[in-house]
């Protein structure tokens, strides 16, 4: 056991938590708000396409980053105007754009690179120069905002409030659906963000290269019971764990099971077998004004 | 405005909206749009083996869309046709290669017996968790998604793997679906099989229960007001569990149409995303079965369409239409709903 905590491996789990954590800690703020977000594997996606295109076309990481960023809210903006604007389906929402972008990213990679399935190899966090892994030192600020956003300012309070009781929220002059996008815009920006992460991280796009993280940033919030200190931790127990079965391949473990820890937990989680599962009353339904 | 208008104009709104978006996105890379969709529609439609090709693409999203379809009636979500899909294509190569020497008109049975059961099994944990726990079937059938791909994976790679392969051992040669072009001579070289009439036999099934039986009368009561059913007495945790478990049949037989009909065996993301597009087919056929098997041939024209033209754009044009047309249909049928004040089916 003693050689489990070495550096290497523990900055091995940070490497694979970022991803789960930064959609994670977005999709607390979508759901808070009323809104649920399965597009964040298609932002995820998109964002880390992004990022490679704007890293490859200026050498610089910071914009490549920044285009993940943007690219991330304009996708959610696509989720927020067709399920709050329009009050359609937030899953099927989410559904429609995962497929979009693993289309569009692929199309584009093609336009770009020649290649369906692989990008040029682009500069990494590396040429920033710094002793430290900025991501992570970014995603402990976001953990610690986000908390401090949510259970201790006004905008928080009335996140929660859209999202638990949407009709008392507008009695009290509350926009609702102006609320509800702020936070869908926000998850956006932060899964974008993990996108950007993963493309610099891996100096590369490739197709498909969120691999279902979106979803585990889901899962991982509901184990976390909306909470984005919960959220973390589900992720880096995720983190721990994958990280894990790659140092020990031969564990005897085979790793689909490990793979299968998130979801099988989500689902325990959700039948109240951990405490009660208590997410917003409005989750995921489209707020209807009445006159 | 004639009613059935009122109910059509959203999707086939959506799908001319697409189809120009796309155009728009070809125009943007060089290519004429024309050109492009032409060779699409002339390819896939033209000529027999085009049209094999589509039929094959269109039969597992029929099931699939049935599947959603079937569940929509009793008012429960499954977004879980994906895991079905993947749990009954390995139980009905499973049964192929394990039972190799029953002869053809015991093994078809029950292959089509076990893939029906696996996918029931792994839908009806999804009810029964709703009927139990009260946890909402959408979050535990995705969930369910990537644990039956976890769960197959395991049994590939750790159990019934052919080396250096993602697949399982051949089925015997008994329970094979017989192709359409060795049957008839049409469809040259198209892998358009059997599971085909399977596909459609399961489409008048849904009818009939849904529409002609007290089971299917039941379903509908508890889809249309869950306080009715329940004041009504029924027994609405076991009706909960059955209409996912039927679902989950449905979507389970999906995989016949690559295990018996066309590989004759098991492979690792053999599906295609059959079970997500199955989503989007329910919703546009608006959950009626017969409806469903056009809209399954549309998408199928699309997967199989992105094939033939991708020497001029790049053949994930065809996915970003399905990703846009889905995205369109959401958006407008709840316009033209609220504009015509159609009720939901």
């Amino acid at each position: 056991m003693q050689d489990l905590f070495t550096i290497a491996f523990i900055f091995q789990t940070f490497r694979i938590t970022i991803p789960y954590l930064l959609p994670s800690i977005g999709a607390v703020y979508s759901e808070k708000g009323g809104v649920v977000n399965i597009a964040l594997e298609g932002i995820l996606l998109s964002g880390a396409f992004a990022a490679t295109a704007g890293t490859y076309y200026t050498g610089n990481v910071l914009f490549g980053t920044l285009c993940g960023v943007v690219c991330g809210v304009l996708v959610a903006l696509i989720h927020s105007v067709i399920t709050i604007t329009y009050k359609a389906n937030q899953i099927v929402s989410g559904i429609a754009i995962n497929i979009l972008a693993f289309g569009v990213t692929k199309f584009f990679c093609k336009i770009i690179f020649n290649s369906s399935s692989n990008s040029a190899r682009i500069p990494g966090l590396e040429t920033l120069g710094l002793p430290f892994n900025p991501f992570l030192i970014l995603c402990i600020i976001i953990i610690a905002v986000t908390y401090y956003v949510i259970y201790r300012t006004r905008f928080g309070l009335r996140l929660r409030a859209v999202g638990e009781n949407p009709e008392a929220a507008d009695s009290l002059g509350i926009n609702v659906n102006r609320i509800r996008y702020i936070g869908v815009l926000i998850s956006g920006a932060l899964a974008g963000l993990g996108g950007a992460w993963l493309a610099l991280d891996q100096h590369s796009f490739t197709d498909g290269m969120s691999a279902g993280r979106g979803y585990i940033a889901l899962a991982a919030m509901i184990i976390g019971k909306w909470n984005p200190l919960g959220a973390a931790a589900a992720c880096l127990l995720f983190g721990f764990a994958e990280s894990f079965t790659l140092q020990f391949q031969d564990s005897g473990i085979p790793t689909q099971f490990i793979q299968m820890l998130p979801y099988v937990l989500t689902i325990i989680v959700l039948a109240g077998f951990i405490g009660k599962a208590n997410p917003p009353k409005a989750d995921g339904i489209p707020y209807e004004k009445k006159d | 405005m004639n009613k059935y208008l009122q109910y059509a104009i959203g999707p086939l709104l959506s799908v001319i909206l697409s189809l120009l978006t796309g155009g728009v996105l070809i125009a943007l890379i060089g290519q004429n749009p024309v050109d492009v969709y032409t060779r699409l529609f002339v390819d896939t439609l033209g000529n027999t083996y085009g049209i094999g090709q589509v039929l094959f693409k269109a039969t597992p999203l029929i099931l699939t869309g049935l599947s959603v379809a079937f569940a929509f009636r009793a008012g429960l979500f499954n977004i879980g046709a994906e895991g079905q899909l993947t749990i009954g294509a390995f139980a009905s190569a499973w049964a192929g290669f394990t039972f190799t020497s029953l002869p053809w008109i015991a093994l078809i049975p029950l292959c089509i017996l076990t893939g029906f059961l696996a996918g029931a099994f792994w839908a009806a944990i999804a009810g029964f968790l709703k009927a139990r726990f009260g946890s909402h079937e959408v979050i535990n059938t995705i969930m369910l998604n990537f644990i039956a791909l976890a769960l197959v994976s395991y049994l590939v790679n750790n159990v019934y793997l052919v080396p250096a392969t993602i697949h399982t051992p051949e089925i015997s040669p008994h329970p094979e679906l017989v192709r359409f072009d060795i049957m008839t001579g049409l469809f040259k070289g198209s892998p358009f099989n059997t599971s085909f009439i399977i596909a459609i036999a399961a489409c008048f099934i849904m009818y009939y229960v849904i529409q002609k039986t007290p089971f299917g009368y039941k379903i509908k009561t508890l889809g249309y007001n869950k306080n009715a059913a329940e004041y009504a007495r029924m027994n609405t945790g076991r009706l909960t569990v059955l209409s996912m478990a039927i679902a989950g049949g449905f979507a389970g037989i999906g995989g016949l149409n690559f295990v018996n009909g066309y590989k004759h065996y098991f492979e690792l993301g053999f599906s295609d995303n059959a079970g997500y597009v199955g989503i989007a087919v329910a919703l546009i056929a608006r959950n009626n079965p017969f409806a469903i098997i056009f809209v399954a041939i549309f998408f199928g024209i699309l997967e199989y369409g992105g094939l033939t033209v991708n020497t001029m754009v790049p053949k994930e044009i065809v996915t970003i239409l399905q990703g846009v047309v889905i995205l369109l249909i959401i958006t407008l049928t709840e316009i033209f709903d609220r504009k015509f004040k159609l009720k939901k089916v």
